[in-house]
């Protein structure tokens, strides 16, 4: 019986001492075959139970439980440890260069311009300003003489019109013709509006000029609409555009649709009023013209200017545009070069 | 303008206002400084807003000296040698300069002449380099004879672009004394605006400073004119049309001469822009320069002599055929609506334009007739917009200026043609004033100017403004009263009066100082505007998807149009918007096509990207009959060319897009609209494949048309094997029938059941129909119909073909079986046999 215990004892040491040399999932399958298959020991011994001396039963049972049990733990362990390894193999060789590039899908982008228009109309939007819009091809009444620039006035010099074979037609040099447009639509109701689109010129093609941009418009009538306000009303845009701490100013300007008129310029938001390319060393851009609406004009759009009184602003899109991307040429804008439009 | 600092300063006291200080002040007030020029003054210091240029003259190198020899080079006759007192000392310099040889070998000059002479080491422009690039003066030997310094030009101290000779200063000039003392300047160019035409003149900016400044304006002396007198012996007058020619004046100067005038004149013309000629042309200039009236000058006996005796000005306007050489050489078309001056023989000047050359000052005038007079400021507008005429004089009078000035302008420009050219003023002058000007006068209250600023200004305050602008300011009550003055005819009444009157006194008080504040009326009733949010909701869709916003030019050619058709013929008749003066012969209309606009898109950036997907959404211009306006007409272009993916570095480019990637972007974005009831129906276009081409209708309506461009179509434009294609859409109609608010299905909880059918119809079945009745048959169970094969074999059947559709069956009460499924599939299979005679096909 001690010599079945001691051989018994043996075959685990001899066991787990095997198992050290078991590397993979065939070595380990022979070792079970070995230690824990049919013919080994263990099963041997269990088969051959019944032969045993009843007293010797108990003892050789326990013994070779043991032996079953230890030779289990034993196995577990080094499955564990194998499966382990296997996948650290597979993750080794699945591994990638996490560096190389994505596959990018096809993206879609607004046009600058429509970005900008889309800022614009949402800070206004806040301040209960609505969108009017209005042709691009307008007749000479409503670009110039609704707007105080009769035929031959010198104010006439202030744009370079383009005219259509039609007599009596432009295109429209600015948004302006908005203005008398919305106010006999709305006359006599308080107006606020903004009056975005594209409005022509007829100057040179440069990297700093073109022949068609987008203006936005604002107009402002009601009774007791003052300079003051338009100040505040400006102001609130400027900072909302260029930041909170955007500091403008007013300077004297003429225009033949608002008196007084003036030009804002607004503190270079890229140096900081340092000075520095973009706004020419100077600190300041300029970024619109305003006014008190002229009576004339008011008359013209039904409103009479003894009780009535309001207040206009016009910018430029295209150049705050440019400067706000760094962009060198105001012709990319219309060219829609795709390297160009791709970057935003 | 370029209004030289040290001109200004004859009419007003700038002490103690810096240079740059001055910029700023000058553009507050709305003279906007475009650029300082410093000449010879140093850059001022610390943080500058305005642009500077010019170059600093050093007080040790640059200085007054005079010239008491002139001596013949001993190598080069073009050459001379000059002994120059520089206040040192005497010294020897080379100069090449024609204004020295008169007085070559003629020994120690009786007057020696005042130079402006610069040492060894300065820093000056390069005589002899176009425009202004600085060099430093060094040693160098010309034919022998070694050269340390210089006595300049105008071009080598940025006075003017003159280099002919050296400058001759004025004889009282102080020898020694540091150049940039003697005569530096400043020179501020400002804009005019065009309602402030009356500052372009010196003394127009001045008044304006003063204004700013609240200085008193030091006007220039100016004689009192007599009317009538000797001059009528010498010379008549008529004018024909007081409308066109308010006033007109006429003054004489005898046994003058054509000579030089002196150098502070030759040099303030030169910083102001305008070239010195002689001390009588220089005189009317500077008049001009000086209070913004323009002035012509005669040769008197030239007039003379045409007349054959005693000459007469007649103003009038152009006879039919009449001819004039002008000035300049020119000889404009004359018609009947332009004012001229005459003489008895014929056209003399184009009145307040520009003189004839026949009758002007030459070098050997000695009597001189000196015109001072006042036109009609729209017909000279309606003369200068069809002779294109450019000058000085036209400018000012083409923004009318007030006929006061007149008799200013001639009573000063005879004192200085006789300072300058001698000679004797004739007495008396000619004066014709047959529209007195009458100027304005307005009433304004505190309270007035409260209501327009936002701000109170007291009435002092104001009356101190306008008074110092030039207006005569009394109080009644509690308004001021205020008289414009006799400089200004832009100061209209009533309530255009009284703006005016704020926007003068708000601009010199300073925009500055009124309060900003914040919108506190009413607001008006808040609107919706649906039109521009569904457009914006089809870019965003579109975006979405993965397509390009663009956006386009309206102007463009007929013949960029006609690329659309094949052969470049487009159809006769197209009416277009078109430009009486297009910028190039690319822009001569305004569009009609969106199409051709993507069109030229896709071309210009095919060579750019393998693959593109652009849209543009836009307004395209149709005249319409008897309207003056053309109907803009919103129109959503697509375009779609090359592959859809972006090729990675692993995956291959995928196959180019064909007609079904453009149907599917369509019906994405129709989908996103939420419009019902949309349809596509082939249709045969110009521009498109006649087998690759639909129209998208809702009921009738046509919204749009796709397809493939067509290959004849194809070989207008630059563009590779990739199929082009292009979808237009009303965009109108699209914002008219989409939806912003759709009803949202419900999403059941019971799970689905799958199954596929193909059926077997005959060709001519349009898929599209087939699948209408599917679902028609299905009933609502039936959930979902997706086509995922479309099948062709001579087993099938001659001209037959095999639509295979995966359907999903759901209820929301209960799960499904397969008797329900049965139920459904029998109804469609037994629905399509009847109206198609589709047949299922057994797998």
């Amino acid at each position: 019986m001690l010599e079945t215990e001691g051989k018994l004892q043996a075959e685990l040491a001899r066991g787990i001492e095997g198992l050290q040399a078991v590397g993979n999932v065939e070595s380990l399958e022979a070792w079970k075959q070995e230690f824990l298959g049919k013919s080994s020991l263990v099963m041997q011994t269990y088969g051959s139970m019944a032969k045993l001396a009843k007293e010797e039963r108990p003892v050789i049972g326990k013994a070779v439980n043991q032996l079953k049990v230890g030779l289990e733990a034993a196995l577990a362990e080094k499955e564990e440890g194998i499966k382990t390894a296997s996948q650290q193999e597979t993750f080794t060789k699945e591994t990638l260069d996490v560096t190389l590039p994505g596959r990018k899908p096809r993206r879609g982008r607004i046009h600058p311009l429509h970005l900008t228009l889309r800022q614009i109309y949402k800070i206004f939007a806040d301040m209960g300003f609505q969108i009017y819009r209005s042709p691009e091809v307008e007749t000479d009444d409503f670009n110039f003489t609704f707007l105080n620039i009769p035929p031959y006035h010198p104010a006439r010099d202030m744009w370079d019109t383009f005219y259509t074979d039609k007599e009596g037609v432009v295109l429209r040099t600015h948004t302006s013709p908005g203005q008398v447009r919305v106010m006999r639509e709305r006359a006599p109701e308080n107006i606020r509006v903004i009056l975005p689109g594209t409005t022509m010129r007829y100057e040179q093609l440069t990297a700093r000029s073109e022949i068609e941009f987008i203006q936005v418009e604002l107009l402002v009538v009601g009774k007791g609409i003052t300079f003051a306000d338009m100040r505040g009303t400006l102001n609130d845009f400027a900072r909302r555009t260029f930041g909170e701490n955007a500091r403008t100013r007013l300077r004297p300007s003429f225009f033949p649709f608002t008196e007084p008129s003036a030009e804002m310029d607004v503190q270079c938001f890229v140096c900081g009023g340092e000075g520095c390319g973009v706004c020419k060393g100077t600190g300041w851009l300029e970024i619109l013209g305003c006014g008190m609406v002229h009576p004339t004009v008011l008359r013209y759009g039904g409103y009479d200017p003894e009780v009535y009184s309001g207040f206009a602003a016009g910018m430029g899109i295209d150049r705050s545009t440019l400067m706000r991307y760094h962009i060198d040429d105001i012709r990319h804008f219309r060219n829609n070069d795709i390297r160009f439009l791709e970057q935003f | 303008m370029k209004a030289p600092l040290s001109w200004i300063k004859d009419y007003i006291n700038l002490d103690g206002i810096g240079i740059e200080e001055l910029a700023n002040i000058l553009t507050n007030v709305g003279l906007e400084v475009e650029s300082v020029q410093l000449v010879g003054v140093e850059k001022p210091e610390g943080k500058l807003k305005n642009k500077y240029f010019g170059l600093p003259w050093d007080k040790e190198k640059f200085v007054v000296a005079e010239v008491v020899e002139v001596n013949q080079h001993p190598n080069a006759d073009r050459l001379s040698l000059c002994e120059l007192n520089d206040g040192m000392g005497i010294v020897t310099v080379l100069t090449g300069a024609p204004n020295m040889f008169p007085h070559l070998g003629k020994g120690r000059l009786e007057q020696p002449l005042k130079v402006a002479y610069a040492r060894e080491g300065s820093m000056l422009y390069d005589g002899h380099q176009p425009g202004q690039v600085v060099t430093k003066l060094k040693k160098t030997t010309i034919r022998g004879v070694e050269s340390r310094s210089m006595i300049c030009s105008e071009k080598e101290l940025g006075i003017s672009e003159e280099h002919e000779g050296v400058i001759e200063l004025d004889a009282d000039a102080p020898v020694g004394m540091p150049l940039v003392d003697y005569m530096g300047d400043v020179v501020y160019e400002v804009a005019i605006l065009p309602n402030m035409a009356r500052d372009a003149s010196i003394l127009g900016i001045a008044r304006e400073l003063s204004a700013a400044l609240g200085r008193p304006l030091r006007l220039p002396e100016e004689p009192t004119l007599e009317k009538g007198g000797a001059i009528e012996e010498k010379i008549g007058l008529e004018v024909k049309n007081t409308e066109l020619n308010p006033r007109f004046m006429l003054g004489m100067v005898e046994g003058t001469q054509a000579r030089k005038s002196p150098y502070w004149v030759q040099r303030r013309l030169s910083l102001a822009g305008m070239r010195p000629i002689d001390a009588l042309v220089d005189a009317t200039n500077y008049t001009m320069l000086e209070i913004g009236q323009p002035l012509h000058a005669f040769d008197y006996d030239l007039l003379r002599e045409r007349a054959g005796g005693k000459p007469t000005i007649i103003t009038r306007t152009a006879h039919e055929g009449e001819k004039i050489a002008l000035l300049d050489g020119s000889e404009p078309q004359l018609d009947t609506q332009m004012e001229l001056v005459t003489d008895t023989v014929g056209p003399l000047s184009i009145a307040g334009v520009m003189g004839g050359g026949e009758t002007g000052v030459h070098a050997e005038t000695r009597n001189l007739l000196i015109e001072s007079a006042n036109w009609n400021f729209i017909n000279l507008r309606k003369t200068l917009s069809k002779t294109r005429i450019n000058s000085e004089a036209a400018y000012r009078f083409s923004r009318d200026v007030h006929p006061e000035l007149a008799e200013t302008a001639l009573s000063l420009c005879l004192k200085r043609v006789q300072e300058w050219g001698g000679g004797e003023v004739v007495q008396g002058v000619l004066d014709d004033y047959g529209k007195p000007y009458v100027d304005t006068v307005n009433r304004i209250s505190a309270q007035n100017i409260a209501e327009v600023l936002g701000q109170e200004i007291s009435l002092e305050e104001s009356i101190g403004i306008l008074e110092r602008l030039g207006f005569t300011c009394w109080i009644e009550g509690n308004e001021l009263v205020a008289k414009s003055p006799a400089t200004r005819t832009d100061i209209e009444t009533g309530i255009i009066g009284q703006r005016n009157l704020i926007e003068e006194i708000s601009r010199v008080y300073g925009y500055e100082r009124i309060a900003a504040k914040r919108l506190s009326d009413e607001l008006p009733p808040q609107l919706g505007n649906p039109d521009l949010e569904a457009e914006e909701r089809i870019r965003d869709i579109l975006v979405s998807i993965g397509l390009q916003d663009t956006l386009a030019y309206r102007q463009t050619s007929p013949e960029r149009e006609a690329r659309l058709f094949i052969g470049r013929k487009a159809p006769a008749g197209l009416a277009y918007v078109r430009l009486k003066n297009p910028i190039t012969p690319e822009r001569t209309v305004m569009r009609r096509s969106a199409m051709a606009t993507m069109l030229e898109l896709l071309e210009y950036n095919t060579k750019f990207r393998p693959g593109l997907a652009l849209f543009e959404l836009g307004p395209v211009f149709l005249p319409v009959a008897d309207e003056i306006l053309p109907h803009e007409a919103l129109r959503l272009s697509i375009g779609l060319t090359g592959a859809w993916d972006v090729a990675s570095w692993d995956r291959p480019q995928s196959k180019a897009m064909d007609f079904f990637d453009l149907k599917g972007v369509v019906e994405a974005l129709l989908d996103g609209l939420h419009l019902e009831g949309v349809r596509f129906q082939a249709t045969a276009h110009p521009s498109f494949h006649p087998g690759k081409c639909a129209e998208v209708r809702v009921g009738e309506e046509i919204l749009g048309v796709m397809g493939e461009l067509h290959p004849q179509v194809r070989k207008n434009y630059a563009f590779g094997q990739d199929p082009v294609l292009v979808a237009e859409f009303d965009g109108e109609a699209l914002v008219r029938l989409s939806n912003a608010v759709f009803t949202n299905k419900a999403i059941s909880s019971y799970p689905a059941m799958v199954e596929d059918i193909a059926l077997i119809v005959d060709e001519s079945v349009p898929a599209e129909d087939l699948e209408a009745l599917i679902w028609q048959a299905g009933g609502k169970l039936l959930v979902d119909v997706k086509l995922f094969d479309v099948y062709r074999d001579a087993r099938l059947g001659e001209s037959k073909k095999s639509l295979a559709y995966q359907l999903t069956y759901q209820a929301f009460d209960r799960t499904l079986n397969d008797k329900d499924a049965l139920n459904i599939r029998n109804r469609i299979v037994k629905q399509t046999k009847n109206t198609f005679g589709a047949v299922l096909r057994s797998s």
